[in-house]
């Protein structure tokens, strides 16, 4: 893609930018601390006007200065509420970012009405304007970048300590207080480089939405830190990519949007943690505790048929028999079939011999829970079968074979019906 | 490596493993911990009993440098604990940290290590082997790749004691290590905690069961907010004793120590203790 001088500028900066962002926000996520970064954010409008007002100039150096110093006051004044008050975190972060936001916008507006000419962009740190970032800018991006990157890598294992287990940490020597204050560091300064790309009110979430993306694809600390890294990165170069080829795209909030629907579908789709992950396994969990009753069923009818599991065993018996309608017996009796573990006969189902073995295991676990309650736990014949129905889908063969073991190989549940024996492979 | 008895000089003269004097600690303006003096003695299994709000953990804590007492001071084997760290493992409650953190079982126990390994250097294949028979001994070697979240609560106990025992330490601080286990592992921990024994480590344990009380330990501190007693579980774990830690609230004491505190609210720094000064 032949790209403009700017456009190639706004995709490396607000790249570097994502990186980074993506990186010190795992932190910031795992040390609950998320909104710490919005907080900062707002905290660092004051600090521009002031140092516009100090230098009537849209040099970056003052307004940077005054942001920097902003924001570190602002994270201060958030510890020393938290510290010397019954105030919690949350509402000293609430607290500190409504006030000094407030104060920003009063200073923005009286800025607006000076007979000055040049204060015209100012507010553009509220939402961005990523198309006035200069060569200059993105030296700073990546020097940051790589700051970051070069901490982050050095100190992993002292970070990682610190974010599980800071009384540890504390305890075995770590210089906790200088960690978080470098972390803090770290944090304002990301912030303030970033408003001119994302701006005041969008800028956490270039912290956190990569490392919440992040957190639901890994367990391991590191991986995270890399994925988030990626998300962060990829959502920033890819947000600048939109922004300069569709016209009328504030790119700021394109690249929250875009890290935005990789946390969605990280949401979603992510092994293990994700929705739709956990919704196929209950569904998986659901379909295998009805194709184990239906075996049982099957089973038991041929128990009762004096122990003739050739025979046939007829619909009407198996229909109602567990409140299930017609639809969810057919499909839970397809399944068994495709398994090879039962024939349709008209008017009936029939075990085949490995569908006979499937359900004798399915009784066999019933039977030995039911025996284990009465015989250990002492309870009542009657109140077991309740219990061992839930167990019956539950139990291991690991368990099964303890459970035989420590009742002796019992031959017949207290009930006095036989347990189903192991046969031979 | 863990597990081997330690090889130092015997002490020429018999010292405390923690000496508490006149130890103070409040959070804002409420006490906890009201003039502790304390000696406890090398070698032996130490229960901290006490009710809810007696300020066991706090006294662990305080001991670990990890909250600033009011007034007094605390010594590690005669030294201040800063000096002491290497000696000293740590087994904080098991609440106390996320346990949905991105790791697992072998990262957490390599944990005990880093104060070992100092800055920059990352664990290696002997951190790695040193954590694995972390986990053999308290016989959860085979969940060293789960991840955190998955352990039982038991489990995660275990991984907790393997990280305490990584840090191969002549004292053991423990926070309630029998708090909400399943009983093979409270067995596991005890048959661990008398292996510490024999070889002369201490073990000081925040404990809330007072039935096992007299069974698992040697040695008993009983703890209100004040020291009640310590000393030779046969002599000091009387129902006597029992009924002044238990029984009987300190309102007169609680009153009188928020009254102290917040005349000194106005300079705290002048009372405070600092670093290992006498």
């Amino acid at each position: 893609m032949d790209l403009s001088f700017t456009a190639r500028n706004v995709l490396i900066g607000a790249s570097l930018l994502g990186l980074t962002g993506g990186v010190l926000g795992c932190f910031a996520v795992l040390r609950r601390q998320s909104l710490l970064g919005d907080a900062l954010a707002h905290a660092a409008l004051p600090g521009i006007c002031v140092g516009y007002l100090l230098t009537h100039s849209k040099e970056p150096a003052p307004l940077f200065a005054g942001a920097l110093v902003a924001g570190l006051i602002g994270s201060m004044t958030i510890q020393l509420i938290i510290r010397n008050s019954r105030i919690k975190q949350d509402t000293a972060i609430g607290m500190v970012l409504s006030v000094f936001f407030g104060v920003g916008i009063v200073l923005l507006t009286y800025i607006q009405k000076l007979p000055l000419g040049n204060q015209s962009g100012l507010d553009h740190f509220l939402f961005g304007q990523a198309a006035t970032l200069l060569p200059r800018d993105i030296r700073i991006m990546g020097v940051m970048a790589v700051v970051v990157v070069l901490v982050t890598t050095l100190l992993f294992k002292e970070l990682k300590l610190l974010c599980f287990d800071r009384d540890f940490a504390d305890a075995t020597g770590q210089p906790t207080r200088w960690l978080e204050f470098l972390l803090t560091t770290l944090l304002v300064v990301v912030v303030v480089v970033g408003l001119q790309t994302v701006g005041v009110v969008l800028i956490v979430a270039t912290l956190i939405t990569p490392a919440a993306a992040a957190r639901q694809w890994t367990e391991r600390l590191g991986v995270m830190l890399v994925l988030a890294a990626l998300i962060g990165g990829g959502s920033g170069a890819v947000g600048a990519l939109l922004s300069a080829s569709v016209p009328n795209l504030p790119t700021g909030p394109v690249i929250v949007l875009c890290a935005s629907a990789v946390l969605i579908v990280s949401l979603l789709v992510a092994p293990r943690r994700g929705l739709v992950w956990a919704f196929l396994e209950e569904r998986r969990v659901t379909r295998r505790i009805r194709r184990e009753n239906l075996l049982k069923d099957l089973y038991t009818w041929g128990e009762r048929n004096n122990g003739r599991w050739t025979d046939p065993v007829p619909a009407t018996f198996i229909m109602g028999l567990r409140g299930q309608s017609g639809t969810q017996l057919t499909q839970t009796a397809g399944r068994l079939r495709s398994r090879g573990l039962l024939t349709p006969v008209a008017d009936g189902m029939l075990l085949t011999d490995r569908g006979l073995s499937a359900a004798e295991g399915v009784v066999r676990k019933h039977r030995l829970w039911e025996l284990y309650l009465t015989r250990r736990l002492e309870l009542p014949s009657d109140h077991v079968h309740r219990d061992a129905e839930t167990m019956e889908h539950a139990l291991t063969e690991e368990d099964v074979a303890a459970l035989e073991k420590v009742l002796g190989h019992p031959q017949a549940d207290p009930h006095g019906r036989p347990i189903p024996p192991r046969r031979a492979a | 490596m863990p597990g081997e008895p330690m090889n130092e000089d015997p002490n020429p003269l018999p010292v405390s493993a923690i000496e508490v004097h006149d130890l103070t600690v409040a959070y804002r303006t409420q006490p906890v911990l009201w003039d502790i003096d304390l000696k406890l003695p090398e070698g032996q299994l130490i229960a901290i009993v006490g009710p809810n709000g007696a300020g066991k953990s706090t006294l662990l804590k305080a001991i670990l440098g990890l909250v600033k007492p009011v007034t007094g001071w605390v010594r590690v084997f005669d030294a201040p604990y800063a000096q002491r760290r290497s000696w000293v493992g740590y087994v904080p409650q098991r609440e106390s940290v996320d346990w949905d953190f991105p790791t697992n079982a072998l990262d957490v126990v390599t944990m005990g290590l880093y104060g070992r390994l100092g800055w920059l250097r990352r664990p290696g294949r002997r951190e790695r082997e040193t954590a694995l028979s972390c986990l053999e001994q308290v016989g959860i070697r085979d969940l060293a790749g789960r991840q955190i979240s998955q352990l039982s609560g038991g489990q995660q106990q275990r991984v907790f004691l393997a990280r305490a025992l990584a840090q191969q330490a002549r004292l053991y601080l423990m926070d309630e290590p029998f708090a909400g286990v399943d009983a093979t592992t409270e067995r596991a921990i005890l048959t661990l905690l008398n292996e510490l024994k024999r070889e002369g480590r201490t073990v000081v344990a925040v404990h809330h069961d007072l039935q096992t009380v007299a069974e698992y330990f040697d040695h008993v501190v009983l703890l209100n907010m004040r020291l009640v007693a310590a000393g030779p579980v046969r002599e000091v774990f009387t129902p006597e004793n029992l009924h002044k830690t238990y029984g009987g609230r300190l309102t007169v004491l609680t009153q009188a120590t928020e009254s102290l505190l917040r005349s000194r609210a106005a300079d705290p720094a002048k009372h405070q203790y600092r670093g290992g000064k006498r």
